[in-house]
């Protein structure tokens, strides 16, 4: 048996917008999928995210966005990325994305996207593949 | 007795209401969404109480409806969600709703003026316009308003957090052009508690997030007698995941909790309940539903009249706005929206409701098109015009069903009430972030249930096709309406009296400081055009702002 550390996922609200039940829905499917999870709660500035990332040291950063500023948003967040010297290997947002913006989000440093509409399945999936290779401390 | 269930930590799980008779074999059991079992057939014998068949439209306890006539004296109000960009944009697309018949307007408001920061505010930035109207001053409600007979068109302003400033600047504007605030009719949704549950737009704490809701309660009974100052939603609770009865009862919880607020400034009962309004989700089971409102226009009725000896028939109504059902649409062929918004529809017109903002069909990702806006003002015209909804009141009256299931439904909005009391008090589950815990939990169990396919969704989890490709299209933001927006509260600031601003501010502060109510102050401040958020400021130093409990229990 491995004693390998969980990995953690912090999962944000960033900006004003309020609908949370989507990211709370993510919350609870992360933890019975076996992850640390570290829920922000509403209304978190780019920069309370990042300091948050930090001192959890999270793994993975969700952020959920719903009120269409998802692109000012990943353009702000991606600017704090180097200053607080994020360890974080993996980016995702969730929300109301259009499919023109996906190509956009990645262009900034997001490496995935699930839109509205995204199977809990395919999130923690993806999440899974990903880290698998990560070596463990 | 309090038996609380296995795997229940926040102790608000409801239990399953079985039927006391066996199935025929190889019938399955089939439950609402409220837990409740279904018979294939019922008879006679289900209406167990013999005063059903003698209850009328208009008269207590008001199951079939608040009004004798109903929809024969005038048919529900339509009430689209609308607003977006500035005052002016907002203003053309109130316009042209009301060129296609709506006779009601329902205002939404961008983030930051739903939280209390101006166009300004760094923290606003990329979020001025974007879901909604954005209101720095008086000057942008006055814009919006133009050419608009306020006499004609009621008004519902969806603001919570602000909405003591927003109430007043509506007031003051309808002043400023001449109507008289004493006959002006009107809704603010103003619900804060349950913002702590879904939605999202709090920002005092709790105790004095109540405080402000009764000070417009009292200033509204006083001076605008005929204005609505709060619409208690069981809306969003259950957007968040409850079950319809849940909906009803967490409501009715929350609104005493302001009746009993305003209570304390020494108002009757009758002076001021009969004003508060309520605003209920119709996604769903259609006979659920209509039986949720029949029994919860019933036990609204009794809890008014055994509890709180009204004596008025206005203040035991429950008046309503029914409406919305976005958990009920899906990304997945959109289309398949306007057919599910019709049976909403068709749900609020057999339920009775008074006011009805139906959702639409893009509304499940964005600020509605006018064209997806038109269809659904035309789907509850072709209703009233061609399907004759309005010619008879509560049809469903004296259904062997319906009666049985609207018993039901009421006696287990009392027992979900009873427990919430059991536990404390609406107040204290939500500040101790249990209520929220309990209803997301649900949202996560309804969606695990739609992927595996046991809650049936068509076009997510049966008849997909394989062109299926959900996307969505945004409602477009111009930059220029920022632009304008700010270079509109640059120019207010530069010409009112810096003066008369800072000692409404002062005052302002010292009303909240005393604990007297704050809305004389807020109406001096709104007219002297202070913006939303400095007059949100200074009571953010005299209240504090609330901290999110974090709660995710496993049930």
């Amino acid at each position: 048996m491995t004693s390998a550390r969980k990995i953690k996922v912090l999962l944000a609200k960033p900006g004003l917008d309020g609908h949370d039940v989507g990211a709370k829905v993510v919350v609870r499917a992360l933890l019975d999928a076996g992850f640390e999870v570290v829920y922000t709660g509403l209304r978190k500035t780019p920069e309370e995210i990042a300091k948050r990332a930090k001192e959890e040291n999270a793994d993975v950063i969700g952020m959920s966005i719903l009120s269409g500023s998802h692109i000012p948003f990943a353009q702000r967040f991606r600017k704090l990325w180097d200053e607080y010297n994020l360890g974080t290997k993996l980016w995702l947002i969730g929300g109301n994305v259009p499919k023109k913006d996906h190509g956009a989000l990645k262009d900034i440093g997001v490496d995935a996207v699930f839109a509205t509409g995204s199977k809990l399945d395919e999130i923690v999936t993806y999440i899974k593949e990903q880290t698998a290779r990560w070596p463990r401390n | 007795m309090a038996t609380k269930l296995a795997g229940d930590p926040n102790g608000l799980r409801r239990a399953h209401v079985p039927l006391d008779e066996k199935l025929p074999p190889g019938v399955k059991p089939v439950f609402s969404e409220s837990g409740i079992e279904m018979k294939p057939v019922y008879t006679a014998a289900d209406i167990g109480r013999e005063g059903d068949t003698l209850e009328r439209p208009g008269q207590y306890p008001f199951t079939r409806g608040i009004h004798a006539e109903m929809f024969r004296r005038r048919p529900w109000t339509m009430r689209q969600y609308t607003g977006f960009g500035n005052a002016r944009a907002t203003n053309e697309r109130f316009l042209y709703l009301i060129k296609n018949g709506q006779t009601g307007l329902n205002v939404a408001f961008d983030l930051p003026t739903q939280c209390g920061l101006d166009s300004d505010d760094p923290a606003a930035e990329g979020e001025v316009g974007r879901v909604g109207m954005a209101v720095d001053s008086l000057r942008d409600f006055e814009v919006a308003f133009e050419g608009i007979d306020l006499d004609k068109i009621t008004v519902s302003l969806t603001i919570n957090g602000t909405a003591a400033i927003l109430i007043a600047m509506y007031l003051a504007m309808a002043e400023k052009k001449g109507f008289d605030i004493k006959g002006l009719r009107g809704t603010a949704q103003n619900d804060i508690l349950k913002e702590f549950v879904g939605r999202g737009t709090w920002i005092f704490p709790v105790e004095p997030s109540i405080k402000l809701v009764g000070d417009t309660i009292e200033y509204c009974a006083r001076h605008a007698p005929k204005y609505s100052p709060v619409s208690v939603c069981g809306y969003h609770i259950r957007e968040s995941g409850c079950d319809p009865v849940e909906e009803m009862a967490y409501a009715f919880c929350i609104a005493k909790a302001y009746i009993d607020e305003t209570l304390k400034r020494g108002l009757a009962i009758d002076d001021f309940a009969g004003r508060l309004s309520f605003n209920f989700n119709i996604f769903g089971k259609i006979f659920e539903q209509v039986c949720k409102f029949r029994g919860g226009r019933r036990l609204w009725a009794k809890i008014l009249k055994e509890q709180y000896a009204a004596t008025d028939p206005d203040t035991m109504w429950l008046r309503m706005i029914a409406g919305g059902g976005g958990f009920g649409l899906t990304i997945d062929q959109p289309e398949n929206n306007i057919m599910r918004g019709a049976y909403y529809a068709l749900i609020a017109a057999l339920a009775g409701a008074q006011t009805v903002a139906l959702c639409c069909y893009d509304e499940a990702y964005t600020i509605p098109s006018p064209k997806a806006q038109r269809i659904s003002l035309r789907t509850m015209q072709l209703l009233i015009e061609e399907m004759g909804l309005c010619d008879t009141v509560d049809p469903l009256g004296g259904s062997y069903f319906v009666e049985a299931l609207t018993d039901k439904m009421e006696a287990e909005m009392r027992r979900t009430m009873a427990r919430v009391d059991e536990l404390g008090g609406i107040v204290k589950l939500i500040a101790e972030g249990r209520l929220q815990d309990h209803v997301s939990q649900q949202a996560y169990e309804h969606e695990k249930k739609v992927e595996s396919g046991e809650v049936r969704k068509v076009g997510v989890n049966c008849y997909r096709v394989e062109e299926d490709e959900p996307d969505v299209e945004m409602h477009p933001t111009k930059p220029e309406d920022l632009a304008l927006q700010l270079a509109s509260l640059a120019t207010i600031k530069a010409e009112r009296s810096a003066v008369e601003v800072g000692c409404a501010l002062d005052r302002l502060e010292a009303d909240a400081r005393a604990g007297v109510n704050t809305m004389p102050a807020i109406m001096a401040a709104v007219k002297a055009y202070a913006t939303v958020g400095e007059m949100t400021k200074v009571l953010v130093d005299v209240y504090g702002r609330y901290r999110e409990p974090i709660r995710f229990a496993a049930e």
